[in-house]
């Protein structure tokens, strides 16, 4: 009697404690959701209003007009991706020789102390990057860097213009410094994974530990070093501060990367609480939408790889 | 015997078609790589020194008793400090703290132990990762939009639910990858003594993941009492104590942008203490919660 009573018990519910842990899990992990789809729906709603007065012709427009209301994206997109770019071409190949150094040449008692240094500088927040950026690195940039580089390139497009410090090249440069810890640390993982075994093999057949690197671990680890790359773009498009201080903000869009520019995320940290008329508003908000949808389509693709990657790997090994 | 002639032989047909490279060569671009990689992490680490000592020696000269107790004041006045900032950046870091790590640890817990597998799991999980990887400044106009603009005002609150939600994502992750690296004999033989679903998650997987996610929590805090793009439309800015945090909060990340931006020496100068204060606060913070982390693997 008893025993039926406790058994009707234990089958028609859980204990108290088992509900309200399921309901605030529950409601946790809704409240992620909800955040997800919160974010597309407020920033596709308040740019609604530029998307239907500006359509596709925004993304291909350079005028940033607000006293005429009258606004294109292509400049923010495009000093965006020009950061980028140059931020990536900095950071990959150097990243990558750190993490052949800390792997396969240094000593673990180097390894470890230079592997932390440099994850520390993963640490450093974005506007100490733009302080140091914008009165240490840009003045020297200036009187240094800048006039070597156009006596070394002649007229090369690319450097022409005044050597003022700030700029596209000194926002790429600080951009590639603050990815590097990232690239790097994914990198040094995938050089680790790497098994000894292969690379003992190719030191047997007389390798140069350069040719095993390159022959062996880059290509083994190949697959890891896109993720990496994923992972450095997804910081690199969205960083704000350290750009804001150092690409001196001007909307327009010049060949020379010493040219002053600006990004999405600049425009956006200079201009949002500027901003006054609400089509101004609408449009910088439709600025976020852009870059929010650069970096979710980085994001999914970054995703897609490694479950591919993990799937290969699953039937591989 | 072996047959020199013939080894030699095949040995020259093979060494024809692999390409007969100069070793001297060979050994010259090994070592001048491997020069290479040392010259690229110095220069990492140089980076890294460069901006310590900067900030270090400019930040120091603004740092004295008057910082951390006198109001911000207009450029050209004497006793200047930066209290009222240091107090909002405080308050609304702990808030976020209040907010985002029970939502974000019950989150991970969701994910690990109550719908492991799920499809709905792995949407969730989706979704954390893209809200990781979405730019802090996104995140600010999100929060403008669903709450500055409803309450007609900028505010502290919403400066703290913004960082709230880029820690949550974070706490989320970190919750999950640590739960999974539990044993499920130890969920199973608590199970086993009748033990309450919750109970064993916080007793037991909790408990036996406590550093790890300890690690996680500290490094989140870390990274957002340094953030300053989402604030800068959600609490932006104010030079007076925080009263409450339904108006406008003075916070250290936003002045030392101002600041910076300012034409005023005296100003910029607060901006290297301040800097200074939070570079020294985010690096200490992250540093200690890394050589917590290290102990238990030890």
């Amino acid at each position: 009697m008893n025993d039926t009573r406790k058994n009707a018990n234990r089958r028609s519910g859980l204990p108290p404690g088992d509900i309200v842990y399921s309901i605030l899990t529950r409601c946790a992990a809704g409240a992620v959701l909800l955040i997800a789809i919160g974010i597309v729906i407020s920033l596709t709603g308040n740019s609604w209003p530029a998307i239907q007065k500006f359509g596709a012709h925004f993304l291909v427009d350079t005028t940033w007009n607000p006293v005429e209301s009258e606004f294109g994206a292509l400049s923010s997109i495009a000093g965006t991706l020009i950061s980028t770019v140059i931020a990536m071409v900095i950071a990959v190949p150097l990243a990558v020789i750190i993490a052949f150094f800390l792997v396969e040449l240094a000593h673990p008692i180097l390894s470890k102390p230079i592997g932390y240094a440099i994850e520390l500088l993963a640490a450093v927040p974005s506007i100490i990057y733009g302080m140091w950026g914008l009165f240490v690195f840009a003045p020297y940039m200036a009187d240094h860097i800048q006039p070597a580089l156009q006596r070394w390139s002649g007229d090369f497009p690319l450097f022409s213009g005044a050597p003022m410090g700030i700029g596209m090249l000194s926002a790429g440069i600080i951009l590639a410094l603050m990815v590097l810890p990232f690239i790097t640390a994914v990198m040094r993982d995938v050089f680790r994974m790497v098994p000894s075994v292969v690379k003992e093999a190719s030191f047997g057949m007389g390798s140069t530990t350069l040719e095993t690197a390159q022959h062996v671990t880059v290509k083994y680890g190949f697959s890891g070093l896109i993720g990496a790359v994923f992972l450095g773009l997804g910081r690199a498009v969205g960083e704000t501060m350290a750009v804001t201080f150092v690409i001196g903000n001007s909307h327009d869009i010049s060949l020379s990367l010493y040219a002053a520019g600006n990004t999405i995320a600049s425009t956006l940290a200079n201009e949002f609480t500027e901003a006054a008329e609400p089509m101004y508003i609408s449009a910088l908000i439709e600025l976020g939408l852009v870059l929010f949808v650069m970096t979710l389509i980085i994001q999914v693709l970054a995703q897609w790889w490694i479950g591919r990657t993990q799937k290969k790997a699953g039937a591989g090994l | 015997m072996v047959d020199w002639a013939d080894t030699e032989e095949s040995g020259g047909r093979l060494m024809t078609a692999m390409k007969v490279r100069n070793p001297i060569g060979r050994k010259l671009l090994d070592r001048t790589v491997k020069g290479l990689s040392v010259g690229a992490s110095f220069l990492g680490i140089f980076f890294l020194a460069w901006i310590l000592m900067e900030v270090t020696n400019r930040g120091i000269a603004a740092i004295n008793w008057d910082f951390f107790t006198e109001l911000p004041a207009p450029p050209g006045e004497d006793s200047v400090g930066l209290s009222s900032a240091i107090v909002g950046t405080l308050l609304m870091t702990v808030l976020a703290m209040v907010i985002g790590v029970p939502i974000g640890v019950l989150s991970g817990v969701y994910l690990s132990e109550v719908a492991r597998g799920t499809r709905l799991a792995n949407g969730i999980r989706f979704c954390i990762n893209v809200l990781m990887g979405v730019p802090s400044i996104i995140v600010g106009l999100f929060v403008y939009s669903i709450l500055v603009l409803p309450m007609g005002q900028f505010s502290g609150l919403a400066g703290a639910v913004s960082l709230a939600v880029i820690m949550l994502p974070v706490i989320a992750r970190t919750t999950d990858d640590m739960l999974i690296l539990v044993p499920n004999a130890l969920r199973e033989s608590a199970l086993a003594l009748g033990t309450p679903k919750w109970k064993v998650t916080y007793d037991v997987v909790l408990r036996a993941a406590k550093t790890g996610m300890i690690t996680g929590v500290l490094l989140a805090i870390a990274r957002v009492s340094g953030e300053t793009a989402p604030l800068l439309f959600t609490s932006l800015n104010s030079v007076y104590m925080p009263e409450g945090l339904l108006a406008p909060t003075s916070n250290l990340t936003v002045t030392i942008f101002n600041y910076a931006m300012s034409p005023y020496a005296d100003w910029q100068q607060m901006a290297w203490g301040a800097s200074l204060l939070i570079m020294v606060s985010v690096l200490g913070v992250t540093i200690f919660a890394r050589a917590a982390f290290k102990e238990r693997v030890k």
